[in-house]
């Protein structure tokens, strides 16, 4: 190793070399970062698509708080609120609730709801089995939409957490539309 | 390498008639000199130009609900201002001092990519020809300050942007062509006898800068290079509504700006390790743990980034980890604080004015890394986050830090490279005007972050006036003291000044010294013994 740095030629393509995977790396911090942020929920980012939490046992000894927030990313013109602001329920415990939407914005757009779990700790618990969140929606002109989110707490939540937050942000997605879109008319 | 050989033979110093073979001599030199001198040149017409900036800036701030420039200017000016000090006058000082230095410090010829040199210079003038042009544009230029945060960057961002993001493309290549080359010069080109553990610490410093540099400018021109992804190309690296996360720019970024601030600095640690030694007529004590300290520092600056976003929401545990790995940086640099007092210790020193600036670096740099000691714990952070105390912190660290160390280092070497000594009168009275205003202009800001001002606001409420008022004619001050710097320089450079000894400082070492001042065109063509010189 030594020799090689000393080589007059071979120090500067090595030089070289190490810039070039100092780039890479920069860019291997992305998929290194949501890695990360899924295992220890930093951001609080919950997972994907669940089983009903049918087979689980329901922890009837506690109750968890989850309160519902909704927010416009932006300057999105939209109506965009959860029909239910706070429930109680034990661990376990399946719920569906619903989030009201409303394309004020005087176009047909797409957005994309990003879930967001308070305490970060508490995200990997949340187990959503369907929610509006998986897909982008596609809305017409003054569409109006009831949306659903059907999920429950898992039982091993830590005993310490009797309150946790579940936020949307509604975010324009017109730039980023992908091919999975939901047109699907919720219940109203 | 042979284009060592080419350079030496080809380049000899042209006895340059005309405007024509004027020009073409700066243009295609490969001399190190010459591309020092372009680098210096380079730096201060960009410190007046990124200074006339800052005076902008606090002329609006010299009382509230002043209009003098708009709000939207305002932000431009905060932004130009930080890009410009950071990387088109530090920077390239710092590199003009080791094209300069480095190879008379181990007594090499030239530097071993002598080709490569003059491409590191001469992408600059363009990177920051278009940085500055979107100034000129009839959009808005860059005005969401220099860490360019996204989404407002990036979504929000102004079209001019895209200019900003390729000057940063070049302004990161330079840098690492420049790094490469350093390193190589010191890899490969020591005299005989020239060992590693008998380098002088300036030598040692912009080795491991280079590193530094090699490891984190790449992932500058990465970060900047997925900006221009998100906003032309339909990726969402840090867009919520495609999948991305606007926080990881900021670990990115401050993956990069982090070690960046030690760039920044450990060349400084360099300079002040050469001049405070010749001053005090005594040998640096505790050379070996000055470089370990140095080593320790650079690797230490690669793990902390996160302090810098202790408020945007990180888990508890991250937070205790990069406080602590931030105050550790602490350890290291109060070693060198001590071993450089305990240089001046029962030495005999005189206080000329490169000593001035060295001991006011000493003073200061150290209240502005006390400082940086405050910031870094966690929820103290809370209430000084983008506030004027972390504006006063970082401009303590890097004017008396880095600008005073390029000050000492300009007066210190300068009767060497041009032969001549600088007007030592003028010398001192740019010293004390300089040091007073800084502290006129940066001390009232700790008061004004504590009481609440927030940073990059172009107005205030009434009871920030008095403070703001000072903080502006120190700024004013500080600026128009520079003038006396450019003069100085200026005379000396066209040989007003005595002519100077080989030795120039009695108490100076090192091979520089050895040389006739000023030093022909091509030096160490062939190599020196190293005994004489230790
Ligand atoms: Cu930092």
């Amino acid at each position: 190793m030594t020799s090689f740095f000393l080589n007059k030629k071979k120090l500067p393509l090595l030089l070289t070399i190490i810039a070039i995977l100092m780039f890479g790396f920069g860019f291997a911090l992305v998929p290194v970062y949501t890695l990360l942020c899924k295992a220890t929920g930093i951001n609080g980012k919950t997972g994907g698509p669940t089983q009903l939490g049918l087979l689980e046992e329901i922890d009837n000894t506690r109750w968890v708080t989850i309160q519902f927030i909704a927010t416009n990313n932006a300057n999105l013109n939209w109506a965009f609120y959860p029909k239910t602001t706070s429930i109680k329920l034990h661990p376990g415990e399946n719920t569906l609730i619903y989030y009201y939407a409303e394309n004020n914005s005087g176009k047909a757009m797409t957005v994309q709801a990003i879930p967001s779990v308070t305490p970060g700790k508490a995200a990997k618990y949340v187990k959503k089995t369907e929610c509006f969140c998986f897909t982008q929606q596609n809305f017409k002109i003054g569409e109006k939409r009831d949306m659903p989110v059907l999920f429950h707490v898992d039982a091993n939540l830590p005993k310490e957490i009797n309150t946790l937050s579940l936020s949307y942000t509604l975010f324009n997605a017109d730039k980023y539309k992908k091919a999975a879109t939901s047109e699907k008319q919720g219940h109203l | 390498m042979n284009s060592i050989e080419h350079a030496v033979d080809q380049h000899a110093p042209y006895n340059s008639q005309g405007f024509f073979s004027k020009v073409t001599r700066w243009i295609f030199t490969t001399n190190h000199k010459d591309i020092g001198t372009l680098y210096l040149w380079l730096s201060l017409i960009m410190f007046f130009v990124g200074g006339a900036m800052a005076l902008l800036i606090r002329a609006e701030l010299f009382q509230p609900g002043a209009r003098i420039i708009s709000p939207e200017i305002f932000n431009q000016m905060t932004t130009f201002h930080g890009l410009i000090m950071v990387f088109g006058v530090i920077m390239p000082a710092m590199v003009g001092l080791a094209n300069w230095q480095i190879p008379m410090m181990i007594g090499a010829p030239d530097m071993a990519l002598p080709r490569l040199n003059n491409w590191s210079f001469w992408i600059l003038p363009f990177a920051f020809a278009l940085l500055v042009s979107t100034l000129f544009m009839s959009g808005p230029a860059p005005n969401f300050g220099w860490t360019f945060y996204a989404p407002l960057s990036t979504t929000y961002g102004p079209k001019s942007t895209d200019f900003m993001i390729f000057s940063i493309h070049l302004l990161g290549l330079s840098s690492i062509l420049g790094a490469i080359n350093i390193i190589a010069t010191i890899f490969n080109l020591r005299a005989p006898g020239m060992t590693f553990m008998k380098m002088p610490i300036f030598v040692w410093s912009w080795l491991i800068t280079a590193f530094l540099l090699l490891a984190v400018m790449p992932v500058l021109a990465g970060v900047v290079t997925m900006m221009l992804a998100d906003r032309h190309f339909g990726t969402s690296f840090f867009n919520a509504a495609g999948g991305g996360d606007p926080i990881l720019f900021q670990h990115v970024f401050w993956f990069f700006g982090h070690p960046e601030v030690y760039i920044l600095i450990m060349p400084a640690f360099g300079v002040m390790s050469e001049v405070i030694p010749t001053f005090s007529r005594k040998k640096i004590f505790g050379y070996k743990f000055m470089i370990y300290a140095i080593s320790v520092i650079a690797f230490l600056s690669l793990l902390v980034w996160a302090h810098h976003m202790f408020t945007s929401g990180i888990p508890l545990v991250s937070e205790l980890f990069f406080m602590y790995a931030t105050m550790l940086i602490a350890v290291p640099t109060g070693v060198k604080i001590f071993n450089w007092v305990a240089t001046i210790y029962k030495g005999s020193v005189t206080f000329e004015t490169p000593m001035l600036f060295a001991i006011a670096f000493l003073f200061l740099f150290t209240l502005g890394g006390f400082s940086g000691l405050m910031l870094s714990i966690v929820p103290a952070d809370y209430q000084y986050q983008d506030t004027y105390f972390v504006v006063a912190h970082f401009h303590y660290v890097l004017i008396p830090g880095s600008v005073y160390a390029i000050m000492a280092a300009i007066y210190y070497w300068l009767p060497k490279w041009t032969g001549h000594r600088y007007n030592e009168r003028l010398g001192q009275w740019h010293f004390w005007l300089t040091v007073i205003s800084t502290n006129l202009t940066f001390f009232p800001m700790h008061f004004l972050g504590l009481a609440g001002m927030p940073r990059r606001i172009p107005d205030y409420a009434l009871q920030f006036a008095d403070f703001n008022m000072i903080a502006t004619i120190g700024a004013f001050i500080f600026g128009f003291s520079q003038l006396l710097f450019l003069i100085n320089i200026v005379r000396t450079v066209r040989g007003k000044g005595p002519h100077v000894s080989n030795q120039v400082w009695e108490g100076a070492h090192g091979l520089e010294w050895t040389l006739p001042s000023p030093p022909p065109y091509h030096t160490f063509s062939s190599p020196p013994t190293i005994d004489e010189c230790k």
